[in-house]
């Protein structure tokens, strides 16, 4: 029977499915599980609420946590204004000469290392001296170094959700008698709203882990995020010294700070989910 | 939410004293006269056309197999031809005396007057039913929320939608069903209150009993408005359009009252064509 024969393909394909599947999902559960089983022991409500203490006074992680918010925070500051910016321009000018030149840069932007991005910042905004600013190490130099790698992302994603929105409802609003400005800012930036925060969500959580680019930029610091021209310490830059430490201590200070980590980055998405479903999620459907 | 209760259309109406109020039909005066007309896009021309009327109050269908520039003409009556990458128009279009493509006229004004249906209905995506219907007015600044909502029910009654979805006005509006999204449309080209409502192939995408609900629809609003009614459909022209014009490889080949068009056509191509033997 030839059915039969259909039927045991299908099987067959659905096991091989199955099989990718797990082999895929395997590291990233042999990956949180390790973070859990090594960083739990480090989680305790001092671990979070209280900032770094000398190696056998039970200090926390609470200033590097802040840390990062802040330095994603003036990051999002800096490249959310232009990435829109970029997005829309690539979107409603996408033929022109400008936008694909623009467009290729984006690429070689995305691509270039986050190491790199932060010694260009030391270069010409940290270092004193030179043609650079020089600002010192500080939360600004931080926030433009992981604005620079988010920029590029987050332009793309925001291009792309524009482009999401059929031409038809581009017309059916200058048909409204609209300026095309406001067509574009008023209804296609609101009708691929969620898409836009998506990207959004993907650039902070592409940043969000980087230490590179803040070592020579943000620099870290023992203390609370004083201001925007000092020094701020940030959770991946802390879980790199900290897991070099000759003490255990700090080593279990690491694995909690990664767990953290990755906590910080996960409740963003859903906090980010949340809010599109909240605002627009009844509106999404089709 | 203030009701302000429509009389029903069909009420007798009375005659405006003073102004002769013309009485619209296939032989009212002309609203848009074409005096040339040519347009394509980049080196390819889709579209010559020359002295053509259209009345006001009355619905003047355009006909013709596909790609014969149907689409380019009433998307030429609202400049909306132009934004299209590439395109291109030249010629005056005179819509009550005024040359639309007069350098001084702006392109944002004349569609403020011509309101547009599509052949695919296209409410914004992420607006509610209310929003859409309230896009047009909020966008040019009306903020008054008592006068919103008075203009959305007003235009959701005439485009015969209100009873349907007055319960869920917060709902999305890519929600409804397609002859529900299309009349969408229409209320939400009604909202800005245009004088001039061109629909492009308005039904072709939905089933036949929508189909009929928006031709209803027409001969209804054709009372308080110039419509200009593209279809590739023979039948839906002979049965709502007042006038009707024939239109081949971007050329009029006839043009006149849609009752004489259909008994009596003068050019053999339009027999050829409403009998059904090519399009």
């Amino acid at each position: 029977m030839r059915s039969a024969w259909r039927r045991w393909k299908n099987r067959a394909f659905l096991l091989v499915m199955a099989l990718c599947l797990l082999l895929c999902l395997a590291p990233l559960a042999s990956l949180l599980l390790t973070l859990v089983k090594n960083g739990a022991s480090a989680l305790s409500v001092a671990f979070v609420t209280r900032r770094w203490a000398p190696v056998g006074e039970s200090g926390g992680i609470a200033h590097a946590l802040l840390g990062s918010l802040c330095l994603l925070g003036v990051a999002s500051l800096l490249a959310v204004p232009l990435g829109l910016a970029k997005g829309l321009f690539l979107s409603q000018r996408g033929d022109t000469r400008l936008a694909k030149v623009t467009r290729i840069l984006l690429d070689v932007m995305t691509g270039i290392p986050a190491i790199i991005v932060g010694v260009f910042v030391y270069t010409i905004v940290v270092r004193p001296g030179g043609f650079s600013i020089g600002t010192g190490f500080s939360m600004i130099a931080g926030g433009l170094a992981l604005s620079l790698i988010m920029l590029p992302i987050f332009a793309r994603t925001t291009e792309e959700a524009l482009r999401s929105i059929p031409r038809t409802v581009d017309e059916a609003g200058l048909a409204l008698g609209l300026p095309r400005r406001r067509v574009a800012l008023r209804i296609i930036l609101r009708a691929s709203f969620p898409a836009v925060l998506t990207g959004l969500f993907l650039a902070l959580a592409r940043v969000g882990g980087e230490a590179a680019p803040l070592l020579f930029t943000a620099f870290g610091s023992n203390d609370w995020p004083q201001s925007p021209t000092e020094p701020v310490a940030s959770l991946p830059q802390l879980l790199f010294d900290y897991a070099r430490q000759p003490f255990e201590e700090l080593v279990r200070q690491a694995w909690g700070a990664a767990l953290v980590l990755v906590a910080l980055i996960l409740s963003i998405r859903l906090t980010t989910n949340a809010y599109v479903r909240w605002r627009f999620g009844k509106m999404t459907q089709v | 939410m203030t009701m302000t209760t429509e009389p029903p259309r069909t009420m007798f109406r009375p005659p405006t004293p003073g102004a002769a109020r013309d009485a619209g039909g296939p032989d009212a005066p002309a609203r848009i006269v074409v005096e040339s007309l040519r347009a394509g896009f980049g080196t390819h021309e889709v579209l010559g056309l020359q002295s053509l009327r259209m009345p006001s109050r009355a619905i003047t269908a355009i006909m013709g197999p596909s790609g014969c520039g149907k689409s380019t003409f009433i998307r030429c009556l609202n400049r909306l031809h132009e934004e299209t990458p590439g395109a291109w128009v030249r010629g005056v279009v005179r819509l009550d005396g005024t040359n639309l493509y007069d350098w001084s006229v702006d392109p944002v004004e004349v569609r403020r007057k011509v309101g547009m249906v599509f052949q695919r209905p296209n409410p914004f995506p992420t607006f509610s039913i209310y929003d859409n219907v309230a896009a047009g007015l909020r966008l040019n600044g009306l903020r008054k929320r008592s006068l919103l909502d008075e203009r959305v029910e007003k235009s959701l009654r005439r485009a015969a939608l209100w009873d349907e979805v007055k319960d869920r006005l917060d709902k999305p509006g890519t929600s409804l069903s397609g002859g529900q999204q299309q009349r969408l449309c229409i209320a939400r080209t009604l909202a800005v209150e245009p004088e001039i409502v061109l629909l492009d192939e308005p039904t072709s995408a939905l089933d036949p009993i929508a189909t009929e609900r928006i031709e209803e629809l027409l001969m209804h609003l054709k009372q308080d408005y110039t419509l200009v009614l593209v279809t590739h459909n023979i039948q839906q022209a002979a049965r709502v359009a007042d006038r009707t014009m024939f239109l081949l490889l971007g050329e009029l080949v006839e043009e006149g009252p849609t009752s004489e068009l259909f008994t009596t056509p003068k050019d053999p191509r339009t027999e050829s064509f409403i009998s059904g033997r090519f399009g």
